[in-house]
């Protein structure tokens, strides 16, 4: 498709089946990334449609029952099909190798074998829409999802088979990170990108077995009723939210930390400076992974679980706020007296921290349970999970898209759109969501296709900004899409990083690098490294230069 | 090209020597474990819940599992672990016959175990001790004894699943085996399903006394 005159990965072989049987970690990812934008703009419609339903209140496209499939379905699509896989199986897969200067994942067929394992779980999630869609949410909470007959099945089955492709990755990761570093590459060398995907993995492979065995009862429930989750039948069904949340609550991680390790990224690289705190990211990744696991309870505040239990969820989910806290003042610290600059990827970043702050922060209001039990079920929490999900980890991911885009296809972008497309979606996402916080604290509950009078104004806002952000996304994707075929050609090291895929050619060679690098440097020596017309050069040098000319 | 040296052919071409091909496929293996582990952990979970629920239940309900049976099992399966450890001793002293003769013994314990699982479940089937609603024996006085029978289905299934598993990769291994894929130099498949194996072995040495050999 480019006419690129070197040799790279995109044009090395050619033909359909060189790319569906590739063990290449690049043309994976990018086959991830083909998939998980279908998701995307799947789960997209679903939003638009569930938006343009709440404009007014009463019924007026669809039906309660439609209705309550078309956001079990967003919820389901955006989840597992988008956000989980997006960050680190699609760019995660492209640029981890690339980041530690090595030819590939550690398990190239594994890897391969997760996208089509991905691709499986996809299409019974499809076909359940097709069979009936699920009206459950996408939590498919007990005793309705065992009762209800839409086609609960085939969705769980989805997300079940979803789980391994997932799991894979998480191995294939860990694996990678721990044996295929370049020389030089200690642990605290490693661009925090890296770490983020680290204690992602670490997540995934601990939480989702858990989901796994728990969707897996839940399927056995429905076809012979083993009783365990039916009260009837002397079982628990609060006990399937225990387990649901055991994955469900780390698994906001899973999405959240790779986000947050791209930001890390970004943040040094546009500030031209290194990053501050650089122990301190890495250990509060881990810190976010270790925390993740014990707060799932706070999803429980109000489905009879002890007071005393809630009381230590609550206080361990303001404890989990802090490592994330910790994060935010270091990338601050990072642009304080930097040389900043204000390309694409760098609104993205401003913007993640803008966004997710706010996010994080009614996190913990949310985690209070005398304000949760007021809250719970309304439009407040949705606005919540909304700025941490898609302000928090979709805004990171455009960042992240941006920025590696002309190392994956060798060409560059219209700055231009990209800047309309980020002003679109920054404020189509605020007036968006900023309203239903309003609406939420005014008692508006989630899940409802219709509404009391006194809601409509905020609705009808919440509706507009959602056809701002569709708008966003679509220029978005015209630009993008125009680049790969009609953008100018990218420099290999277009925006001065000094992590080592920029040190390969834009796009990569197919094994990544002519020789086998060595990291010579610590990951963000801004302070004594520069790059020039693509070289990575010591200040001092050009220093010596000059004095030698006067 | 650019590898000036010779390299053997079971050596993948991203990784630099043996010593890491094989590290990282252990470090895979294990991470791989970790989770079988917690998804087994789960079923521990539902099982300590509805035992601490219904602990007269389950004291009651357990006496009808078949402590002859479940016992012969473990000793069957500990067996196996045996002769799959000495399989990869074998390989490693270059001994291909010997490695066959071991593999093929696990098989056929693994084999054992499932047949005497099989009259187990078919003798619990005929008397309708099924989980939840297809339940139908009532020779259990206490309540809900379904849900006993409901967590030994679920994880005695499982884990035969596992077995069944497996026998599959222990089979495939032995192919490989006899096609002259592994020398003591390299014989990293064996070593792996090795491990997988003492797990399947080990998860049940936790489900047999905390299904057959309570009270």
């Amino acid at each position: 498709m480019s006419v690129a005159t070197t040799a790279n990965y995109l044009n090395e072989e050619k033909g359909l089946k060189s790319w569906l049987f590739t063990l290449d970690h690049k043309r994976i990812g990018m086959m991830y990334l083909f998939a998980v934008m279908i998701a995307f703009f799947l789960g997209g419609v679903f939003a638009i449609l569930i938006r343009l339903e709440l404009l007014n209140p009463g019924q007026d496209f669809f039906t309660a029952d439609t209705y309550n499939q078309l956001f079990t379905l967003h919820g389901a699509v955006m989840i597992f099909l988008f956000i989980i896989p997006a960050i680190p199986a699609a760019l995660g897969n492209f640029v981890l190798p690339l980041m530690l200067g090595a030819k590939d994942v550690a398990f190239p067929r594994l890897n391969l074998a997760s996208f089509y394992i991905y691709v499986v779980g996809a299409l019974f999630a499809l076909y359940s829409i097709v069979a009936g869609a699920v009206d459950t949410g996408w939590t498919f909470y007990t005793p309705y999802s065992t009762t209800t007959s839409t086609s609960v099945i085939s969705m769980t089955l989805g997300a079940f088979i979803l789980g391994f492709s997932s799991i894979f990755t998480g191995v294939n990761f860990i694996a990678t990170i721990h044996k295929l570093r370049a020389p030089g590459m200690t642990w605290f060398k490693m661009p925090l990108m890296v770490w983020a995907l680290y204690a992602t993995s670490i997540i995934q492979v601990l939480a989702t077995p858990v989901l796994g065995i728990t969707l897996l009862l839940l399927i056995i429930e429905r076809t012979i009723g083993i009783g365990i989750f039916d009260p009837a039948m002397g079982g628990d069904p609060v006990l399937f939210q225990h387990f649901f949340w055991f994955y469900s609550h780390p698994a906001v991680y899973i999405m959240i930390l790779p986000g947050m390790g791209i930001i890390s990224e970004l943040v040094t690289t546009f500030s031209k400076k290194k990053i501050f705190g650089y122990k301190l990211i890495a250990y509060s990744s881990l810190g976010i992974a270790l925390i993740s696991f014990l707060v799932w309870g706070h999803h429980m505040f109000t489905s009879g679980q002890s007071e005393f239990s809630s009381m230590v969820f609550s206080f361990l989910t303001f404890f989990v706020g802090i490592p994330s806290g910790i994060k935010m003042f270091n990338w601050l610290a990072t642009m304080y007296k930097g040389r900043i600059t204000f390309e694409a990827p760098m609104l993205y970043t401003i913007a993640f921290m803008f966004l997710f702050a706010i996010g994080g922060l009614t996190g913990i209001m949310l985690g209070a349970i005398s304000i949760d039990i007021h809250m719970h079920d309304t439009y407040f929490v949705v606005a919540h999970f909304h700025y941490t999900m898609m302000g928090g980890t979709v805004i990171a991911f455009l960042g992240g898209m941006h920025y590696w885009w002309p190392k994956i296809w060798g060409r560059m972008y219209s700055e231009k759109w990209a800047r309309v497309a980020w002003a679109l979606i920054f404020v189509g996402f605020n007036v968006t969501f900023f309203t239903q916080f309003f609406l939420g604290s005014q008692g508006m509950p989630r899940r409802y296709y219709n509404y009391l009078d006194q809601y409509q104004p905020l609705h009808m806002y919440s509706t507009y900004g959602s056809w701002m952000l569709g708008v966003g996304f679509l220029i978005m994707a015209y630009y993008l899409i125009y680049s790969i075929y009609k953008g100018p050609k990218a420099p290999n090291n277009p925006w001065g990083g000094l992590t080592m895929e920029w040190q390969t050619t834009s796009p990569p060679i197919q094994h990544n690098f002519e020789e086998q690098p060595v990291l010579e440097h610590e990951p963000y020596d801004y302070d004594t490294r520069m790059v020039v017309n693509d070289q990575l050069i010591k200040k001092e040098d050009v220093k010596e230069k000059e004095n030698i000319n006067v | 090209m650019e590898h000036a040296e010779k390299k053997p052919s079971y050596l993948q071409h991203h990784f630099a020597d043996m010593e890491q091909q094989t590290d990282a496929a252990k470090l895979g293996m294990w991470v791989f474990l970790v989770t079988e582990v917690l998804l087994f952990g789960g079923l521990f979970g539902f099982y300590t819940f509805y035992r601490a629920w219904y602990p007269e239940m389950f004291m009651e309900a357990h006496k009808y599992l078949d402590v002859a049976m479940g016992t012969t099992n473990t000793f069957v399966l500990i067996t196996s672990s045996l002769t799959m450890a000495l399989a990869i001793r074998a390989m490693q002293l270059g001994k291909k016959k010997q490695t066959i003769a071991y593999l093929a013994g696990t098989l056929f314990f693994a084999g054992v175990f499932l047949v005497i699982k099989y009259f187990e479940y078919s003798h619990k089937i005929e008397l309708g001790m099924l989980p939840g609603k297809l339940y139908f024996f009532d020779g259990i006085q206490a309540a809900n004894p379904h849900i006993f029978f409901s967590v030994y289905f679920t994880m005695t299934g499982l884990h035969g699943i596992h077995v069944l598993i497996g026998m599959i990769i222990i089979g495939w291994v032995m192919v490989r085996t006899m096609r002259d894929d592994f020398s003591p130099e390299y014989y990293n498949p064996i070593e792996l399903t090795g491990l997988y194996w003492h797990l399947v072995d080990l998860i049940w040495i936790f489900l047999f006394p905390l299904l057959y050999l309570i009270g």
